[in-house]
């Protein structure tokens, strides 16, 4: 733990230290100085006290895409809680081929979200292959707008978004469920327990701390939804630009001859405040469990 | 001596990629089990039905994760002449034809794309493995006053998603000349935080002895960090390296922030072009899709062993 010369540690951080004080904490500060500018891409910059704070409160489109952070969430939350955790428990035997299993399940992860949302894109297609397979099947006579329709141009975002989720919170639970342990579980088959009653009884309150903050970010990601609305939509927002996150806004704003980046930065703000309600959420709870 | 608990265990937000560190110490599941597997009588043995239902639904699951996939690369590969809007649709091509990838490059620079993609990815790779292991080591086994304050900061940015200062770190891009360049891309993620605090929690694992008995041999910090450490934390390095390389791959919204000339898109912002300028055939929009997903999937089937290791050792704790 000795070093002889005082400067050596530093040399090894500088690299590191100046990339966040460039790439993360200079672009925090300037994120609020900005919000109170009319800055754009092209020039300008003068301070405007509150009006885009103004703006946003009697912005329709933001109210929409709040709208629709919340509808994504409430989805998002029960099922990418519950399934992946049903996944790992299906791979977590060691059954011959089962790591070719787990590496195909997580296939959707690593894939880019634009690549995720044209195959999509091409399945939920008025022509593709759900409305195709529905009306052979007689289970739709006429073929469903998932692309073009508000609520459902949603639900198609939202259903792919926790699609691609499956496999990043199988693998956090497959994890947590080396940690639950295994005398535990032991002890309880030798007293009789079946299997439905030793995963009440005893992985459930393993993984209860796992899914606490499965569920914080699940929430996280749900608020800085992007790609999946931007391709499914071809980049316009859906009907009337009413399918738009914030994120989606702040893209937006962020460029062109119609770019506001003292609005956009005002919005980054509101995405800011809205993401860290549940991750200090998080940091308390974690504290509890330690 | 006493040593920290890793940080990643205490804070679960670090989780931004779920990811698995070196483990100097065994688990000791193994040899628990094969006692138990005595004692209590077909607790660890899978009766024939239990094996047959597990793996219907493991097939079930397969179909629906990997389906699409599959769809998709079926479709790219299906000739103009076969309908592809059909009812009864095939789910193999017919007459398998390359024509359609041969028509996405020729609609787009598709090569160019890629090219564009692997330099990024190239830089964002080589930057987190130097900066990161040198701040990482610096933290986890060098003391200095101040080391405490870093380590705050930069567990405190974690919490800080990368969409809010997006814009402001365009600004920030912009002023430094890099608006429109590859470099620019590039630049902003070239260190990660949290990847430093991996690299933090990787050395840490390395037994503290071996570094004592070094400095009595008189080694210096720089022979410690490539004779000790860097043999040690491998694992973590892998790691390191292939979400590297998928984050910048994959990436879209900072690219297609960052880029205007058509010339330097990436493949993501490439394939999105072609499919506002090619959307009425999905037969080249597939290709497209497949050239821009296939080569991740190789490099993680590649490394993902270092990957799954750790996972069920329990290395990321809830």
């Amino acid at each position: 733990m000795t070093h002889r010369r005082w400067y050596t540690p530093w040399l090894l951080i500088a690299p590191a230290l100046v990339w966040l004080l460039v790439f993360t904490v200079w672009p925090s500060i300037n994120t609020v100085i900005l919000s109170f500018t009319n800055a754009r891409p092209l020039g300008g910059g003068h301070f405007v006290g509150l009006e885009n704070f103004d703006r946003a409160l009697s912005d329709d489109q933001l109210g929409d895409a709040l709208l629709n952070s919340v509808i994504y969430m409430l989805v998002c939350l029960p099922l990418l809680t519950v399934l992946p955790l049903l996944m790992a428990l299906l791979v977590q035997k060691r059954l011959p081929g089962i790591t070719f299993f787990r590496t195909a399940f997580y296939t959707p992860v690593i894939a880019s979200a634009v690549v995720v949302a044209l195959i999509w894109g091409w399945v939920l297609d008025e022509r593709g292959l759900v409305n195709g397979l529905a009306q052979r099947l007689d289970v739709l006579s006429q073929p469903l707008p998932f692309l073009t329709d508000r609520w459902l141009l949603l639900l198609s975002a939202i259903s792919l978004t926790v699609w691609k989720g499956l496999g990043y919170y199988m693998v956090i639970y497959l994890s947590a469920l080396g940690n639950v342990g295994r005398e535990l579980h032991e002890a309880a088959a030798v007293d009789g327990a079946g299997s439905v009653r030793r995963f009440l009884h005893v992985t459930l309150p393993g993984v209860r701390n796992t899914m606490l903050l499965v569920s914080v970010l699940i929430s996280v990601s749900a608020l800085r939804v992007f790609s999946e609305l931007y391709i499914l939509s071809d980049g316009t927002g859906g009907p009337g630009g009413r399918d738009m996150s914030v994120v989606m806004l702040i893209q937006m704003y962020s460029r062109g001859f119609t770019g506001h980046l003292g609005y956009a930065s005002a919005l980054s703000l509101l995405l800011f405040v809205i993401t860290v309600g549940p991750l200090l959420l998080l940091l308390r709870l974690d504290r509890k469990a330690v | 001596m006493a040593r920290q608990q890793p940080v990643t265990r205490q804070h679960p937000t670090a989780l931004q990629h779920p990811v698995v560190g070196d483990r100097s110490e065994p688990r000791g599941r193994t040899d628990r089990t094969g006692r138990a597997a005595g004692r209590v009588r077909g607790f660890n043995s899978t009766s024939t039905a239990e094996k047959v239902v597990r793996y219907l639904l493991l097939l079930l699951v397969l179909l629906l994760t990997v389906g699409p996939f599959l769809w998709e690369l079926s479709t790219s590969l299906k000739a103009p002449t076969e309908d592809i809007f059909t009812r009864t649709p095939s789910f193999l091509p017919r007459k398998p034809t390359l024509g359609n990838y041969a028509e996405a490059v020729r609609a787009v620079p598709v090569w160019t794309y890629a090219a564009n993609s692997l330099v990024v990815a190239a830089i964002t790779v080589g930057g987190n493995v130097v900066g990161a292991t040198l701040a990482g080591f610096a933290l986890a086994r060098l003391r200095f006053g101040g080391a405490r304050l870093i380590l705050g900061i930069f567990l405190a940015t974690l919490v800080l998603p990368g969409e809010v200062t997006i814009v402001s770190q365009y600004v920030t891009v912009r002023s430094l000349g890099l608006a429109d360049t590859l470099l620019g891309v590039a630049l902003p993620g070239a260190i990660g935080m949290l990847n430093v605090l991996l690299m933090r929690t990787a050395f840490r694992a390395v037994p503290g002895e071996m570094d004592d008995a070094a400095i009595v041999d008189g080694a210096n910090v720089w022979q410690r960090l490539i004779h000790i450490g860097l043999p040690n934390v491998r694992g973590m390095l892998s790691v390191i390296v292939i979400f590297a390389f998928i984050g910048a791959w994959d990436d879209f919204l900072w690219p297609l922030i960052v880029l205007t000339d058509p010339d330097k898109y990436t493949l993501t912002v490439g394939i999105q072009y072609l499919n506002g300028t090619f959307s009425a055939n999905p037969r080249v929009i597939a290709a497209g899709t497949m050239i821009a997903f296939l080569p991740i999937v190789v490099v993680f089937a590649a490394l993902q062993r270092f990957f799954f290791r750790g996972v069920e050792e329990g290395a990321i704790k809830g």
